[in-house]
């Protein structure tokens, strides 16, 4: 009887996911199996039925290996760098060590509200080597560089990001009742052992969360490096998973984008759902 | 003791990471070009900003103001809409046993691990066949949906709104759709403050879709305008200084509105993670 209203409720979210979620990936599934023919140089174009033609092109496609080569190093380097300063970032907030939290928190949080586009364009200026502020050091370090580049971008991310995971993981602290630290400090354990023997563990929850949205954030790195494209010649037109999406399409190319994309959809999520089939079982195991 | 002061110097010297680049915003928005390049960088020269707005304000017919207004419909829009959609999917998840639910809710849970800038592609081939792929609508209508918000949704009904008032109000003769709305919905609602800042978020920074999608640059968002300003400040050097107000205005809004809703955050976030 009561029911009755789960359409109600159900049917609007459901009806717009299946036409802007389920739809667009069967149909770009389907694109991705099709592929453009012309009969003659200046005959008409159709689409043909190709198979996997458009995925072979893209198993051998030596730039897009390597952008997804690219954004992996960035993810093994940057999303623990931002991890562990986000992680003890909140540890230190929750230390009780900290006078005036709630500015800091405050203070930290701020460059999540700013787009991945304004960030990069400010994080641009500041590293140019006649606008900076840091003139000696962008002088001397040429941080567009093609050696640099791709770790000046992980610093943009991380700048706008760190605020963010710390807040969740600092949330997490505080959801834990503080008897549960009192045992300890009675046998005597410091600041340093409760951190990580008792705080870590109980906060674990929130970092496999962080740490999912991280590694999704990061294959999908499209904004900060088409931006700068501007700033950095170093920076190419495949140098992102995703920005070889958006290239091949205004060539354009949509069969195959379509299955640059796809492959890339399912890269992401089998990773970040192998990340949490793992975490969930080692965390079962315990 | 000892320690206390080497914690409060990590913490001052991240505060000037974090902020620093803001203030270098904040300061360049007031110079005029010579002396953006010529003056010290962390401080002010003559002040300019009001000048500076009134010329971004004013370039090429107010374009720029054109975009902010756009940016706020796009994402305002859709993290409203979105939210009131997302809730009431994982009110009905979580507090109705039907066929289907658990499927429905796994579905819905891959498609938070779907990247979003995957669909942004195909988006644009459906909406160019439609012929409305350059329109406000090929924007907006794929922002609503927001799948995380109607996980984080499901969550916090089951932990706010308890079965016994459901009950009562279904005595006291009042329909599900009406007591949804009425009483479970306010009880949410510091939850649904929490999905909506997600969702405002999310759409905000989505510039894939954007970018595929419209070449009008009069439906542009405020990022994707600046970003075009930007691509040509090397041919157009005065745009540089457009670009710094510009990115320093379209912050503002949001950064005040986060400092306001911070609390939300807390909570919610808190809820979110411990699950």
């Amino acid at each position: 009887m009561k029911n009755r209203a789960v359409p109600i409720f159900v049917v609007p979210f459901g009806a717009l996911f299946i036409a802007f979620y389920l739809v667009p990936i069967g149909y770009a599934i389907v694109q991705s199996l099709y592929k453009v023919e012309r009969s003659g140089t200046f005959g008409p174009v159709r689409e043909v039925f190709g198979g996997l033609d458009q995925y072979q092109r893209v198993f051998q496609d030596g730039p897009f290996w390597a952008s997804l080569g690219r954004v992996a190093a960035f993810g093994v380097v940057q999303v623990p760098v931002m991890l562990g300063v986000a992680l003890i970032l909140a540890l230190l907030l929750d230390s009780g060590l900290v006078k005036g939290r709630r500015f800091f928190r405050l203070a930290f949080f701020v460059p999540y509200a700013i787009p991945g586009v304004i960030a990069a364009i400010m994080w641009g200026f500041l590293y140019s080597p006649n606008l900076s502020p840091l003139k000696p050091v962008t002088g001397a370090i040429d941080f567009l560089s093609a050696d640099l580049v791709l770790w000046s971008m992980a610093n943009v991310v991380t700048w706008v990001y760190v605020g963010y995971n710390m807040l969740i993981i600092y949330s997490a602290l505080l959801a834990v009742p503080t008897e549960v630290y009192e045992a300890a400090r009675m046998d005597g354990a410091g600041q340093f052992r409760i951190a990580w023997s008792i705080k870590i563990p109980l906060v674990l929850p929130a970092i496999v969360l962080t740490t999912v949205f991280s590694i999704i954030g990061t294959l999908q790195l499209l904004a900060e490096p088409q931006v700068f494209r501007s700033f950095s010649s170093a920076v190419t037109s495949t140098y992102t998973p995703n920005l070889t999406v958006y290239s091949t399409s205004s060539i354009p190319n949509f069969n195959l984008a379509a299955a640059f994309s796809v492959v890339l959809a399912l890269t992401t999520f089998v990773l970040s759902f192998a990340f949490l089939r793992a975490t969930q079982r080692r965390s079962a195991e315990q | 003791m000892k320690s206390r002061v080497g914690v409060m110097a990590v913490m001052g010297l991240c505060t000037i990471y974090f902020l620093a680049p803001i203030w270098w915003l904040f300061v360049g928005a007031t110079k005029n070009n010579d002396q953006f390049t010529g003056t010290a960088p962390m401080w002010f020269a003559d002040f300019h900003l009001v000048d500076n707005i009134r010329e971004l304000v004013t370039y090429r017919d107010g374009v720029f103001l054109r975009w902010m207004l756009n940016s706020i419909a796009y994402t305002g829009g859709a993290a409203l809409l979105g939210t009131v959609l997302a809730a009431m999917c994982g009110y009905a998840l979580a507090k109705y046993r039907f066929r289907g639910r658990e499927l429905l809710f796994n579905i819905v849970l891959s498609g938070v691990l779907v990247p979003a800038t995957a669909l942004a592609l195909p988006l644009f081939l459906i909406f160019s066949k439609a012929g409305a792929a350059n329109t406000f609508w090929a924007v907006f209508l794929p922002s609503l949906v927001n799948p995380f918000g109607v996980y984080l949704a499901r969550i916090y009904a089951a932990a706010s709104v308890p079965e016994e008032l459901l009950e009562a109000a279904r005595i006291d003769g009042s329909g599900e759709v009406r007591t949804f709305f009425t009483v479970s919905s306010r009880l949410m609602f510091p939850a649904l403050v929490t999905i909506f800042l997600f969702h405002f978020v999310a759409v905000w920074n989505n510039f894939l879709l954007p970018l595929i999608m419209l070449s009008d640059e009069r439906l542009f968002p405020v990022t994707l305008g600046l970003y075009t300003w930007n691509t040509q400040v090397n041919q157009v050097p005065e745009l540089r200084g457009l670009v710094i107000v510009g990115a320093l205005l379209s912050i503002t809004p949001l950064v005040v509105a986060f400092l306001l809703l911070q609390r939300f955050w807390r909570n919610g976030l808190g809820a979110g993670a411990v699950k």
